[in-house]
């Protein structure tokens, strides 16, 4: 009975999104005059910021970013709440075999290549694909094959909390400076440079990197609660 | 080239939506707590290939102006649904993870992941 109930209801959806997204058709300029032209052309013309993806979520929409970062920062901060312990009750992490000394060395090896990777990512957010939370993420999993390969592998929660509302009070500080200086809110409010420079695009990367260190710390102090859980 | 576009329409248009009905399918029905977030996680990247795939452009390069493609905007593909997307994928992390802290949570108290063990959660 229930099964047929989902079945009808599944396919009512499937029908309508089928009709709908095949009467758009694919591949076609059906957003024309729209506002994406307005921002490539913006991008180029005022910013002088390569990645148009970047200037998208960082400048025209980056009040949805700051809400954005203050979800995960929500997030990280409800795993935390949700799998509370009382101090003496985190232990040691139950762990089913240890890794073997290849994982071990190999770990080693890779996690320093793993952390230049998620850097140059989010440092060059602006000239090539990637950016803040692309970087922020592979810094992440860096972290997390070390914390598979050792298990007293173990990182500093004050430290993550700190680079985390270092961050994140230089991200509203930034927005705050374009307010005063230019009267908007996240305004660019600095020189921009030439484009496909490393330094152009004026607050664009600074703010990309703070996200991008705001969400590798995020992410890695998931991961650590996680890990560190046992019943 | 005209067939290819259209082949590539269904599969792309069909895969997306496939995605979402099945995660919508094992959300509904499965019992398994675990199960249910994978089917949520799943219908997530369903609506992110949608919402990709709408932007695109027949013959179109990335919104990236690197050399040499400075004044190609014209052939670039949308970029708002790309933002967006990347703003989803986020939120599709967060909201994943409480859920399944939720789920760590429910399983020190009831002793079980089954849907139909724990009472107030049956439907």
């Amino acid at each position: 009975m229930k099964n047929t109930i989902v079945i009808l209801l599944l396919a009512t959806i499937g029908y309508y999104l089928g009709t709908i997204f095949f009467g758009i058709g694919f591949g076609d300029a059906h957003f024309a005059n729209g506002v994406k032209d307005t921002y490539l052309a913006l991008t180029t013309s005022e910013l002088k910021v390569a990645n148009t993806v970047t200037s998208i979520v960082v400048n025209f929409r980056g009040f949805d970013t700051l809400g954005e970062v203050t979800v995960l920062f929500l997030a990280a901060t409800a795993l935390g709440g949700i799998l509370y312990k009382k101090r003496h009750a985190v232990g040691e992490r139950t762990v089913l075999f240890p890794a073997s000394s290849i994982v071990k060395s190999g770990a080693k090896l890779i996690f320093p290549a793993i952390v230049l990777l998620g850097a140059y990512v989010f440092i060059h957010g602006h000239l090539s694909p990637g950016g803040g939370f692309q970087g922020g993420t592979i810094i992440a999993t860096g972290f997390l094959l070390m914390l598979l390969a050792y298990d007293n592998f173990s990182v500093n929660h004050n430290v993550l909390s700190f680079i985390e509302s270092f961050a994140g009070i230089f991200f509203v500080a930034f927005g705050l400076a374009g307010l005063l200086i230019s009267g908007t809110f996240l305004e660019n409010f600095m020189p921009v440079g030439t484009m496909n420079d490393l330094f152009s695009g004026g607050v664009i990367p600074i703010i990309y990197i703070l996200v991008g260190f705001k969400v590798a710390a995020e992410l890695t102090g998931v991961i650590y609660t996680v890990l560190h859980e046992k019943d | 080239m005209d067939s290819l576009y259209k082949m590539i329409e269904y599969g792309i248009y069909s895969a997306a939506i496939l995605l979402i009905l099945v995660g919508l399918y094992g959300a509904l029905t499965k019992k398994s707590l675990i199960k249910i977030v994978i089917g949520l996680s799943i219908v997530d990247a369903g609506i992110h290939l949608l919402l990709v795939s709408i932007g695109y452009l027949k013959g179109g390069t990335a919104p990236i102006f690197s050399p040499g493609y400075e004044d190609k905007a014209d052939i670039m593909v949308d970029p708002i649904p790309q933002a967006l997307v990347l703003t989803a994928i986020v939120i599709g992390f967060a909201v994943t993870a409480v859920a399944l802290s939720l789920v760590i949570r429910l399983y020190r108290h009831h002793d079980t992941l089954q849907i139909d063990d724990i009472k107030n959660l049956k439907w």
